[in-house]
């Protein structure tokens, strides 16, 4: 293919490799948490939960580009009601088999 | 930027070409909208395999099953893919089409590396006695974990269509759309990883 519509300056991809950069160090600083345990139990879930968010944020801001739009975010709303139902339905399963011998 | 085929240039700056008519615009809409409810999908699939996670029968436990060497590296190959498929699109906003099949030839590759590993992950485990049948953990583990695979299973199928398709019609806005939703569908899967590796396995090892 001939480069038609070739920018004549090609920017480094500073957001991409950030992103990129940014999830393989979540990656092993939430392993090292876990094989390591400096923390009790309790807070070791805490950061790692903390971290599969910042990983969740980095994809959808860095990768799906969730920031752009043309117009109204209605995607944003979308997959963030979607996000919502994911917390309602896990959180809430654990929530109610804490009751413990109630629902067995 | 020079015009020699007549075809409408994107500018490299903006994502507006991906929406070169509101007809391609409602189709990435439509995307987001699918995503959210294929999350809802891992949703209820991580909500069993939480609830049933210690009822091991006896079986082997989480503990005992995962191998960190394992899921660290499937967990790497992932990134690196969802990486080299953003360069992918990005190469689309440049309109260099030879860049932007070879990012996606690495991306099916790591794809194809994942889901190789993840199948002799499987394979070990069944061999070792731990098969879905085991035990109500394992029941949930294998439902979740390989609804997973066999998502990424399809988004190889489809990222290869994309390409043979851009190969074919090169980029205008429509096959622009279509390797874009391709992308975001590659990202979202990688979005549900970081919850498996995190919640299955981290959660699994964890002392």
């Amino acid at each position: 293919m001939k480069n038609i519509g070739q920018p004549a300056k090609r920017t480094f991809p500073w957001s991409h490799v950030t992103g990129y950069v940014g999830s393989i160090v979540l990656t092993v600083l939430a392993l090292l948490f876990t094989v390591k345990a400096p923390f009790s139990q309790g807070s070791l879930i805490t950061i790692l939960l903390g971290f599969a968010i910042l990983q969740i944020l980095i994809q959808l801001i860095f990768f799906m580009h969730i920031t752009e739009k043309n117009g109204p975010a209605y995607h944003s709303i979308a997959i963030a009601l979607g996000f919502l139902f994911t917390f309602a339905v896990v959180a809430g399963s654990i929530w109610v088999m804490t009751f413990g011998s109630q629902v067995q | 930027m020079v015009e020699t085929t007549g075809r409408p240039i994107p500018d490299p700056k903006s994502s507006k070409h991906l929406h070169g008519t509101e007809e391609e615009e409602k189709n990435i809409l439509g995307f987001w909208i699918f995503l959210s409810t294929d999350l809802v999908l891992f949703a209820c699939l991580f909500a069993t395999y939480l609830v049933l996670r210690t009822h091991t029968d006896g079986g082997p436990t989480t503990a005992q099953l995962f191998d960190i060497p394992m899921f660290t590296l499937e967990t790497f190959i992932l990134l690196t893919s969802s990486f080299t498929c953003g360069l992918a699109v990005r190469e689309m906003r440049y309109n260099n089409l030879r860049r932007l099949l070879g990012w996606l030839a690495v991306t099916v590759l790591l794809g194809l590396i994942f889901v190789g590993i993840e199948a002799s992950e499987f394979l070990s485990y069944s061999s070792e006695g731990a098969t879905m049948q085991r035990s109500a953990f394992l029941s949930g583990f294998f439902t979740l974990v390989g609804t997973h695979g066999l998502h990424v299973s399809l988004g190889i199928v489809w990222m290869i269509s994309v390409g043979i398709q851009l190969l074919r019609d090169r980029i205008h806005p429509t096959t622009a759309r279509k390797l874009f939703n391709a992308g975001l569908y590659w990202h979202f899967l990688d979005v549900v990883w970081v919850m498996i590796y995190t919640v299955v396995y981290l959660m699994g090892v964890m002392k």
